[in-house]
């Protein structure tokens, strides 16, 4: 055991160890590898191994996510939310797509590889220009556009102070009436065996009743 | 005569109320007639049921194959990357069974064997450290039920009625009781010391699977009541649910409750890991989001009658049930509505409410044939009261995804039938 905690058990992790699982990096850049790529090689990297799902432009393709795009959109009723116009911090960037990306094929890019990709990703997003190369020295010169988009938590000011309050029991309304209906949209998934199966179990509940009438 | 077993299915399905009126005439025409299932000696009183070496691990009887899971394909790109929804619409109780408990997987459920299973704890600690999934169960253990819900469920919901059945609008949710380790014990044995002053620190949890669904908790939490678990409803975690070992983080959104957990790490800041800034962050009508809406507050959902569960028994007595919880404490009352929320009843609880955990209701009542508006209206022990999805969206908008807990309204029809519905 490592014989200093309380049971004694496990053992002490090796610097190696940590080196291969500890990957995360941080908005102050804890974590980051030194390393650098250029747009133009995140451009033919992102062409190979993201294109297909996220588009030659990071513009996404079918329902795949959006990298790019989006600028001002998020109070709209339907905001586009991208690295660009959402994300907070570069660092997330770089962490998510070294540690999780390509989809399928995870943790098979070096740290230049990152770099570049992650470059990419800020030229496709009008963010830098296209001779721009990222590295770990200038990484924290790079301020995404919605970094000050996010507040902590507040509901505890702006909703429950409200809430919490003993409700109402009877005549709480003058009128209620219906506004939206589910089956207008159609949307809910039905199944084609069961739906086969219940038009036999309709026929026989219909007809039931009429073979035991007396 | 199975087919008499699986109404509920029957009647989701049928495009009319001719079924339903077929079995009431059914039913009728039995009573003045000697029942055949009565007087005629059955199949089963007579030979030999199954033997006890049938099936050693069993699964549900056939007449209960429409009790699964389900998943919305347009909602995601890949099944991968995706959700499936708990029949919460026909289970009972509060604990779901293991093999139809929701699924929420970034990367798809991975196979992880206990043998290859590994735990590191590392960061501002005294003592780095790895666990195998053997050291784990030496240490003392706690049993403890919670629910966990996804940050999600409800959440196609925020713009009208969308999805029509109890288990698509509300079944991103599971209740077990679980066994594991607490995750201060964990921390005491690498040490703490190192990290000086608690209060700001952090521990970042990740998974062993591709997506790695990474999360920063503050250091007050990690050390109150999260559960480094390995036991579910008495067995091992199902493997896409985490196998061998997952956190679980009481009263707090599903995602932070990481599967296939494979490192602890006590840092100075939150990280900002992708599931924390991209996902799991709230936007309000102004375009501002909200960050770190770890709690899920309370609420609750009638699970029959409801679209998939409509009433086919005609008039009179009717059960209404329903579950309620709160990542807030317990649940100390529910409030049903049959007219879409003038006049509150107070439901039965079947048991006091347990903290972080599902609480089951009733309202015993009788049904007179004509249309309901009904309603369910949680409330905690710390006296929040699940509000409407108006009170909601006037806060909001309607552009959260996350974090809808708003009051349901399930529109009962004079054939029994129920619909998702949206109410003034």
């Amino acid at each position: 055991g490592a014989g200093e905690g309380k049971f004694g058990l496990g053992r002490v992790a090796l610097p190696e160890e940590i080196a291969a699982w500890d990957v995360d990096v941080s908005p102050d850049g804890t974590g980051l590898p030194v390393g650098s790529g250029s747009v133009e090689d995140g451009e033919m990297l992102f062409s190979e191994g993201c294109a297909v799902c996220h588009g030659e432009f990071a513009e996404g393709v079918g329902n795949w996510p959006k990298l790019a795009g989006g600028e001002g959109t998020l109070a709209n009723d339907d905001p586009v939310k991208t690295v660009g116009s959402y994300w907070p911090h570069l660092s997330t960037a770089w962490d998510y797509v070294n540690r999780s990306m390509p989809y399928g094929n995870a943790q098979t890019l070096s740290d230049d590889d990152v770099y570049a990709i992650v470059a990419y990703i800020l030229y496709s997003n009008f963010l830098v220009e296209d001779d721009f190369v990222l590295s770990n020295e200038n990484f924290l010169e790079v301020e995404l556009p919605n970094a000050d988009g996010f507040i902590i938590d507040d509901r505890a000011e702006t909703e429950y102070t409200i809430w919490r309050t003993e409700p109402c029991m009877e005549n709480c309304k003058d009128s209620v009436e219906i506004t939206m209906r589910a089956t207008v949209l159609d949307v809910t998934p039905q199944e084609e065996a069961a739906a086969a199966q219940a038009a036999v179990a309709q026929t026989a509940a219909v007809t039931e009743p009429v073979a035991e009438a007396p | 005569m199975s087919d008499m077993l699986k109404p509920s299915r029957r009647a989701f399905l049928r495009g009319s109320a001719a079924a339903a009126a077929g079995l009431t005439a059914a039913g009728a025409a039995r009573a003045n007639v000697p029942d055949p299932l009565i007087t005629e000696v059955q199949d089963w009183a007579m030979s030999f049921g199954d033997g006890v070496d049938a099936s050693p691990y069993g699964l549900p009887i056939q007449y209960e194959s429409d009790v699964v899971r389900r998943n919305v394909e347009w909602l995601t790109a890949d099944t991968t990357s995706s959700i499936n929804f708990t029949p919460i619409h026909a289970l009972d109780g509060t604990i779901t069974p293991q093999g139809c408990a929701f699924e929420r997987h970034h990367s798809g459920a991975i196979e992880l064997r206990k043998e290859d299973y590994r735990l590191m704890i590392n960061g501002l600690v005294d003592t780095p450290l790895v666990f195998s999934y053997a050291d784990l169960e030496r240490f003392p253990r706690e049993n403890h039920v919670y629910f966990c819900e996804c940050a999600a469920n409800t959440g196609m919901e925020w713009a009208g009625a969308q999805l029509n059945g109890a288990q698509f609008t509300h079944g991103m949710i599971h209740n077990m009781e679980y066994t594991g380790v607490s995750l201060r014990t964990l921390l005491t044995e690498a040490g703490l010391e190192a990290a000086g002053d608690l209060s700001d620190k952090w521990v970042y949890v990740e998974g062993a699977d591709a997506s790695s669904n990474g999360r920063s908790i503050p250091m007050d939490k990690a050390l109150d009541d999260v559960l480094v678990a390995f036991k579910a409803n008495g067995e091992a975690l199902r493997k896409e649910h985490g196998y061998p070992v997952r956190l679980v983080v009481p009263g707090w959104e599903g995602n932070m409750w990481v599967k296939w957990i494979r490192r602890i790490e006590v840092t100075a800041n939150a990280v900002e890991s992708r599931e924390e800034t991209s996902k799991y962050t709230d936007t309000l009508e102004d375009g501002t989001s909200r960050k770190w809406t770890w709690v899920m507050d309370a609420k609750s959902v009638i699970t029959s009658p409801s679209p998939q569960a409509p009433i086919t028994h005609g008039s009179g007595p009717l059960v209404i049930t329903g579950l309620a919880w709160s990542g807030h404490g317990a649940i100390t009352r529910v409030d049903v509505s049959k007219d879409g929320g003038k006049t509150w009843e107070t439901a039965r609880l079947a048991k006091p409410g347990e903290k972080m955990a599902l609480t089951r209701f009733y309202l015993d009542t009788e049904w007179n044939g004509e249309d309901m508006l009904i309603q369910s209206r949680a409330m905690d022990e710390t006296g929040y009261v699940q509000p409407t999805k108006h009170q909601l969206r006037e806060v909001r908008g309607e552009n959260s995804i996350y974090h809808n807990n708003c009051i349901q309204t399930w529109h009962i029809m004079p054939n029994g039938e129920a619909e998702n519905v949206e109410v003034s």
